[in-house]
């Protein structure tokens, strides 16, 4: 029994920036989750009250320019910039996933086009692209954000996952399994994709906050889904309105705090699963 | 430093050019609207002041765009244009041309960048290799949990905290813009101080929140450097902690930063645009809100090229200098 809870402990410990990132994430998924069963979305919606008044009684977090209310908006908000992130980076992780196991494990021609392709990809800013791409397209849905910001989101995991299975393809248990005459797609399956698991969760984490990030950007400067609320629109009605000029600290601090605990949490996750991946890094962490 | 390797990665820097502008070609042709004839409606419904301007304007757009054409005709009239610097014109600001408003505002965008980019670099990576420094003071490792927090925010809400502390509530800064409005810039010591007083804010928040990733990034090297046997090497000889430290351990893990650096240009440029946004900063970033907001479509395309070249230049020009700063990188085709 005592033993059982110094293994409980002990993992606790080891996973404690893990634990500790996927808790925010999991506080700011609940207030949207929760939130909208006790906020009605007509509070969200344009003239729910009077416009630009600070907090009161009636609106917690106030109304903003339009008269929405302010805590409405980002507990509706929120998950939708949450599920932009998690497709986009779901769809991104699982291209890049497929895009380096079959650069690392065929190797030659292929690895080198899937090569240059990321190498170009990574250096263009996928930012200019989606400007281009959304303001080509006019207004987007959530769904066709989330597509866009997917399919430029994959280059990352493709490199570390070429990487990776470079330097597991070598390794003693994979020859011994091609030796028994295992074929390829059990090898992928049953020795390579175990290996990858850490290093996929790390960029999976990675993939969503970048696309989160992307999304918000984009929806900041005009380029989101209009009608639906989203942490960027929030910003973008912000700005549009001057609401820094005329100081209402009740508009545009709430959603940032939200975005910095989300961020924190991901950036939180990422390291603990970075840590994981390469006990190398444990020690001085 | 092979010739194989040097046209390798010329050929990659065409590469991207030709991806870039095949790209913008192709996306107003898969529109089914034309953002042009939006704007045109725009215009029309605000009266017929700008009447003959607007038929004008349809005559380039028409001109520009050749949709009689072959699509392979209009696509090397495309590069055409391009190759003759034609980037078209300002449908929100005509006659004006794309390339000449893309021009006045680079100088700003250039110079917050530079400036912004050396700072974090140089105290996120002293920062980085402190904290993985095993007698470290306890300043760098009480700061780092700071900047390693910092780094998880986007530049531009850093900045939006920063306009509101620091320039509405407390009014020690500029609000906003690059300079004072109502004045001339010459080459004075004023005008000098009057744009970096008005850079601080937008500069410091591209440098607080970028410091925490190049300081993750060179902790990272280090610790693989301190592994190395040379660096007991020079223990066992007796070699003071600093001089360890400095030219032995710092320097050796620092080369990889300047790769990192070259990757993150993109990352940097991107979140730069919506600090300039923010700040009403006179950048390319600023450019593109306004262009974005105004269907101004030939304009966007032009700064998404302009940024997008541009990038690939420096890049260009780091990979080539790469290997002559790092003698231990010898680019071959294995």
């Amino acid at each position: 029994m005592v033993r059982k809870e110094n293994h409980f402990l002990e993992a606790l410990g080891r996973y404690r920036l893990l634990i500790a990132g996927a808790l925010l994430v999991l506080l700011i998924t609940l207030f949207g989750l929760v939130g909208q069963l006790f906020v009605p979305f007509e509070r969200a919606e344009v003239g729910a009250g009077r416009p630009a008044k600070p907090p009161s009684a009636e609106h917690w977090l106030g109304t903003d320019q339009q008269g929405r209310d302010v805590l409405a908006d980002l507990i509706y908000g929120t998950p939708t910039s949450l599920q932009i992130g998690l497709i986009a980076g779901v769809l991104g992780v699982t291209i890049g996933a497929l895009m380096g196991l079959i650069a690392g494990y065929t190797g030659g021609m292929v690895d080198e086009v899937i090569r240059v392709i990321v190498d170009i990809l990574l250096t263009i800013p996928s930012l200019m692209i989606l400007i281009i791409v959304a303001s080509m397209l006019g207004a987007v849905s959530v769904e066709a954000m989330a597509l866009i910001i997917a399919a430029l989101s994959w280059m990352w995991p493709a490199r570390t996952v070429r990487a990776q299975v470079l330097t597991i393809r070598e390794r003693m248990y994979v020859q011994l399994a091609r030796f028994n005459g295992a074929s390829n797609m059990k090898i992928i399956i049953g020795e390579l994709l175990p290996n990858l698991a850490p290093y996929l969760a790390a960029n999976l984490v990675g993939a969503v906050s970048g696309a989160i990030l992307a999304s918000v950007g984009l929806s900041t400067l005009g380029l989101g889904p209009m009608t639906k609320p989203s942490l960027g629109l929030t910003f973008y009605w912000a700005i549009t309105y001057g609401a820094l000029i005329r100081q209402m600290w009740w508009w545009f601090l709430p959603p940032i705090v939200i975005i910095v605990i989300l961020f924190l949490g991901l950036f939180l996750m990422s390291q603990g699963l970075d840590q994981i991946a390469n006990p190398r890094l444990r020690s001085k962490a | 430093m092979t010739i194989g390797y040097i046209v390798r990665r010329i050929g990659i820097f065409f590469l991207i050019v030709i991806t870039a502008v095949t790209l913008n070609f192709l996306m107003p042709r898969l529109r089914t609207t034309n953002p042009i004839q939006s704007r045109m409606n725009q215009l029309a419904a605000q009266g017929g002041v700008y009447e003959n301007q607007i038929q004008e304007l349809i005559k380039i757009y028409n001109a520009k765009f050749g949709f009689d054409q072959p699509l392979w005709r209009q696509y090397l009239n495309y590069w055409g244009d391009l190759l003759r610097m034609d980037l078209g014109v300002s449908v929100a600001f005509y006659p004006q041309t794309a390339l000449d408003m893309i021009a006045r505002s680079a100088p700003w965008t250039i110079g917050l960048l530079t400036v912004s980019t050396m700072i974090a670099f140089v105290l996120g990576t002293l920062l980085g290799a402190l904290m993985a420094w095993p007698r470290t003071s306890s300043i760098a490792t009480a700061l780092s949990p700071l900047f390693m927090t910092l780094s998880a925010i986007p530049y531009y809400l850093v900045g939006m905290l920063f306009i509101y502390l620091i320039a509405m509530r407390w009014r020690l800064l500029p609000v906003g813009g690059a300079y004072s409005s109502g004045t001339t810039l010459s080459f004075s010591l004023q005008s000098a101080l009057d744009i970096g007083e008005h850079a601080i804010l937008p500069a410091a928040s591209i440098v607080l929140s970028s410091i925490g990733s190049w300081g993750l990034g060179m902790r990272a090297m280090m610790t693989t450097t301190l592994g190395e046997d040379y660096l007991h090497m020079a223990e066992a000889k007796g070699l003071k902690p600093a001089t360890i430290f400095k030219d032995y351990a710092l320097r050796n893990a620092l080369l990889p930063q300047i790769t990192s650096l070259a990757i993150s240009l993109a990352m940097v440029m991107s979140g730069a645009v919506l600090v300039e946004v923010i700040f009403g900063y006179p950048g390319v970033g600023n450019l593109l809100f306004k262009a974005i907001a105004g269907n101004d479509y030939f304009v966007i395309q032009g700064i998404s090229l302009f940024i997008i070249l541009s990038i690939g230049v420096v890049l260009l020009a780091l990979d080539l200098l790469y290997p002559l700063i790092d003698p231990r990188i010898r680019y071959r085709q294995s």
